[in-house]
């Protein structure tokens, strides 16, 4: 203890003379200087460079408009993102429901040309890539949210609607998961419901809603059974 | 976005009935297990010290020769054990929180996901029904093609067990919700295993739905730890106050004997006495 104390005084009178000799000799700038262009670096590096290298991107195999299809159809989301009858959710639609409109080209856009003739001609499935596929280890239930709390799709998959163009698909190089789960933001912060998809995000909203049981006799909240398979 | 279900969900307890007189030791509950819940196989399945059964079927014998001799199988998934208020043998021991007792529906859960492997569950446990995984799981080419994306398999390192097909009563729950029904109907959710028994020896359900066929067969008595009132039914290691799910049933006295270790003097089904 007694060594460590001396030490760390030690490295105090250190400090102490470097910084007096700084000042005479006005090397001290140059200090700043470079914490300055360290700091700006390191800021560059997590902010920049780090997502670059953590995330993937990919493209749709072509791009579709939301925003067009919403105003043809009756129904909103649910004309093509319905409940089957066993209460599973179809999520993104298989060609056959496609194909009920799209037989022959309705539009003359370029991306429903390499639809048509790629595909539909083709009879392949669109190979979409799902931007909020979550981990294999949970169990989310479309019918207890949508049709249980009445909950609106925005809420968790933001205003995707109104989208005119599909982004780009990033995933996560290291989990393969998607980067909407963790949220653009490489920090993690979130400004709206719809921008993380992470199990804290259920958590809070679940807390928020009120629909916190005591179920779980380890924890005396929900069981982690809800929600995991 | 308060909603209406903002109380506790109607208490549940789900359980099984297993008429060992009934039952041929076929295996196809083990089958239908293994397949239902991703279960991988091993090079050897005979080696029981890697390979793993959620449902695992035990050959009783009542010891005597010809032609007195008899024999039972017995089928023998997770009990899940409520203990005195859902304290089963592995939730109290498990220090992850990754085994947990429903209150909702009396299953125990076993998150993989939080599950480190330190295996104090399986220790724990008096039927031997958790399995640790020494190796990653391995499929034969394509076959990984077949397996159920409503369970999630395992990795190396962590504990699993029986979960009472548990993903299926979360799909029974969608359809509830879309029919707007409050409950999940009896048929709607039922094990792999009862479904595929071809002697239909397994029953089902919820015990605490005096509806169910489970609950008719087993009478469970509250006032004495779930005891079955049925003179046929008993429960693995009765004694040691696990309090489980899954009773069994037989008219054979020597079946029902080796249900539990009991001393010479002692009747079949009667309470231990304390040692003085």
């Amino acid at each position: 203890m007694s060594t460590l104390d001396e030490k760390a005084k030690e490295g105090m009178d250190d400090h102490a003379t470097h910084g007096s000799d700084g000042k005479q000799s006005g090397a001290g700038g140059f200090i700043i200087l470079f914490f300055i262009i360290g700091f700006a670096a390191s800021m560059v590096l997590g902010w920049v460079i780090f997502p670059k290298l953590l995330y993937s991107q990919k493209q749709q195999p072509f791009s579709f408009n939301h925003a067009l299809h919403v105003e043809e159809v009756d129904d909103g989301c649910e004309s093509c993102h319905f409940f089957r009858e066993d209460g599973s959710f179809s999520g993104t639609p298989k060609l056959a429901q496609c194909t009920e409109c799209h037989e022959e080209p309705m539009g003359d856009t370029e991306d429903e040309a390499i639809f048509v003739e790629q595909y539909v001609t083709m009879e392949r499935e669109v190979p979409w890539l799902s931007y909020s596929r979550q981990p294999d280890c949970v169990f989310f239930s479309h019918a207890a949210h949508v049709i249980g709390a009445k909950m609106d799709c925005v809420v968790c998959h933001g205003h995707i609607g109104e989208s005119e163009e599909s982004r780009p698909y990033e995933y996560n190089r290291i989990t393969t998961y998607s980067r909407d789960i963790w949220g653009h933001n490489i920090a993690g912060f979130a400004k709206n419901s719809w921008d993380r998809m992470k199990m804290d995000d259920c958590a809070r909203c679940h807390k928020e809603a009120g629909v916190i049981h005591t179920s779980s006799v380890q924890t005396e909240r929900d069981a982690c059974f809800v929600c995991h398979k | 976005m308060k909603n209406e279900h903002n109380d506790n969900p109607p208490v549940m307890k789900f359980g099984m009935a297993i008429d060992l007189d009934k039952c041929t030791g076929c295996g196809a509950c083990m089958v239908a297990c293994m397949s239902e819940n991703n279960i991988p196989f091993k090079e050897d399945e005979s080696d029981k010290l890697v390979s793993i059964t959620w449902m695992r079927i035990f050959k009783l014998s009542n010891g005597k020769s010809f032609p007195d001799t008899d024999i039972c199988y017995l089928p023998r998934p997770c009990q899940h054990c409520e203990g005195h208020g859902g304290h089963s043998p592995c939730v109290s021991v498990c220090p992850a929180t990754a085994t947990d007792y429903s209150r909702e529906t009396g299953i125990v859960s076993q998150i993989v996901t939080r599950c480190f492997g330190c295996r104090y569950c399986m220790g724990a446990c008096p039927y031997h029904a958790r399995y640790f995984n020494w190796w990653d799981p391995v499929w034969p080419d394509g076959m990984e093609k077949y397996l159920s994306p409503n369970v999630s398999p395992r990795m190396r390192g962590v504990v699993e067990k029986c979960s009472f097909c548990f993903h299926r009563y979360q799909l029974a729950k969608n359809k509830a919700y879309l029919d707007g029904e409050r409950r999940v109907p009896e048929e709607a959710y039922q094990t792999a295993c009862t479904q595929a028994c071809p002697a239909g020896a397994i029953v089902f359900g919820d015990l605490n739905n005096p509806e169910h066929q489970v609950h008719q067969i087993v009478k469970p008595d509250p006032k004495h730890g779930g005891r079955s009132q049925n003179p046929r039914a008993f429960r693995l290691l009765e004694r040691l106050g696990t309090n489980t799910k899954v009773y069994y049933l037989s008219s054979r006295e020597w079946v029902r004997r080796s249900g539990d270790n009991y001393l010479e003097h002692e009747k079949t089904g009667q309470a231990s006495q304390p040692h003085h």
